[in-house]
């Protein structure tokens, strides 16, 4: 039970898929310009990583070792696709928001990383959780960066007014390169909390 | 004229890497050291510069709305553009697999030194990134594909070398101790996607 427990807990924080592992940073910097997108994607990618860690734990036994990516890719590919065309059904604005990086969450490395690393090797349930907390990891820092993003870069959350109405929107915070910068700080601040993590 | 224009945009303004983020992971792993760079840019622009003019004409005679019209008035009105992604996953896995099977043959050194970065080139977001750009950009014929292909593949190689460059150099600074790796080189990628976006409004 215990160790059902580590894996769910351990990629969002101690693990956590983007700080340790650098994985998925692809497709994630893009829609973190506002708060709504960072949380779609986010759901998005938790649905897919899960599901699909699922299918593939499900069909490890019977992949030929030698074609696994692409019987993998598939996989996830399906997954996409249905995740796409629920979201062009009912979140229409939103899923225009995010273009093509609903796609690329095929290729977002989480996914094809965790199958790799975790569904190959055991039990459909453990993966599935896994799949789902490494999801739910990745989320929680996409929501982190997109939060101060918004709030600095047009003092809104969710679309709505929260700074005072005198204050001047910082250009540079809503520029790419600044999620980056955005998120060299987050990773600064999880090595500081978990100091093994440093590198010499 | 329009090729060059085509060209110099997707080097400079439309840099995969620092206006779309895309091929982070392995641009971040493999930025250790330039020879390695440089070995997996070339690789990036060889898949990209091949899978990109395929994917189009997949794209043009086969997936978009009517697309079938070709093989008789009876498909006039078949959509398959939902499989979009699948065959271009397909397609770019595939020509992967060739590019590992060649590397692997006459270039031993590079095979070893990029290990499994190679077969991960499939699913590096430049190259499916390139294609679903191709589809949403709507390129009148192969040749302006190809353009795109080699433009973006090369402002790729120009990130991913520069910033092996810089990480070199930086080995020898002092950097506080939780920002060592990972985080500092973040901030660098951040302060050198500053820097490119001096190129934006580049007309020629």
């Amino acid at each position: 039970m215990s160790k059902l427990k580590e894996t769910i807990i351990n990629p969002i924080f101690r693990d956590n898929p983007i700080a340790v592992l650098i994985l998925g940073i692809c497709s994630s910097l893009a829609v973190t310009v506002q708060l709504n997108g960072a949380c779609v994607m986010a759901l998005s990618v938790t649905i897919v990583t899960g599901l699909s860690s699922f299918v593939c734990s499900i069909i490890r036994n019977t992949i030929p070792n030698r074609v696994r990516i692409i019987v993998q890719l598939v996989v996830v590919a399906l997954m996409v696709i249905l995740v796409d065309q629920v979201l062009k059904a009912y979140m229409y604005p939103v899923e225009k928001q995010l273009s093509v990086y609903i796609g690329l969450i095929i290729t977002n490395c989480i996914v094809m990383g965790r199958i790799e690393a975790f569904a190959l090797g055991n039990k459909p349930i453990p993966s599935l959780l896994d799949g789902l907390a490494n999801g739910v990891g990745y989320g929680l820092i996409l929501v982190i960066v997109a939060f101060f993003r918004e709030l600095l870069g047009s003092g809104t959350l969710f679309g709505m007014q929260v700074l005072p109405a005198g204050y001047e929107p910082n250009g540079l915070v809503i520029l790419p390169p600044f999620a980056l910068i955005l998120l060299g700080c987050v990773i600064w601040v999880h090595r500081a909390i978990y100091k093994d993590l440093q590198e010499k | 004229m329009e090729y060059l224009s085509l060209f110099v945009k997707s080097i400079f303004i439309d840099n995969m890497i620092f206006s779309y983020f895309l091929g982070m992971c392995s641009y971040l792993a493999v930025s250790k050291n330039v020879k390695t760079a440089h070995g997996l840019g070339l690789a990036v622009i060889f898949v990209l510069v091949f899978t990109l003019p395929i994917n189009y004409l997949l794209n043009k005679y086969m997936l978009t709305p009517g697309a079938l019209s070709w093989l008789g008035p009876q498909f006039a009105d078949v959509d398959l553009s939902f499989l979009a992604l699948i065959i271009f996953i397909a397609v770019v896995a595939a020509f992967t697999q060739l590019v590992e099977m060649i590397v692997e043959k006459f270039l031993p050194n590079l095979y070893s030194s990029l290990g499994i970065f190679l077969p991960l080139i499939a699913v590096n977001c430049a190259i499916l990134g390139g294609s679903l750009f191709m589809q949403q950009r709507d390129f009148v014929n192969c040749g302006e594909s190809i353009v795109y292909a080699l433009g973006s593949g090369i402002g790729w190689y120009l990130a991913i070398v520069c910033l092996a460059a810089i990480r070199e150099k930086m080995s020898y600074c002092n950097v506080p101790k939780p920002l060592r790796g990972i985080g500092v080189t973040f901030i660098t990628v951040g302060l050198m996607g500053l820097a490119f976006m001096t190129f934006m409004g580049i007309q020629l």
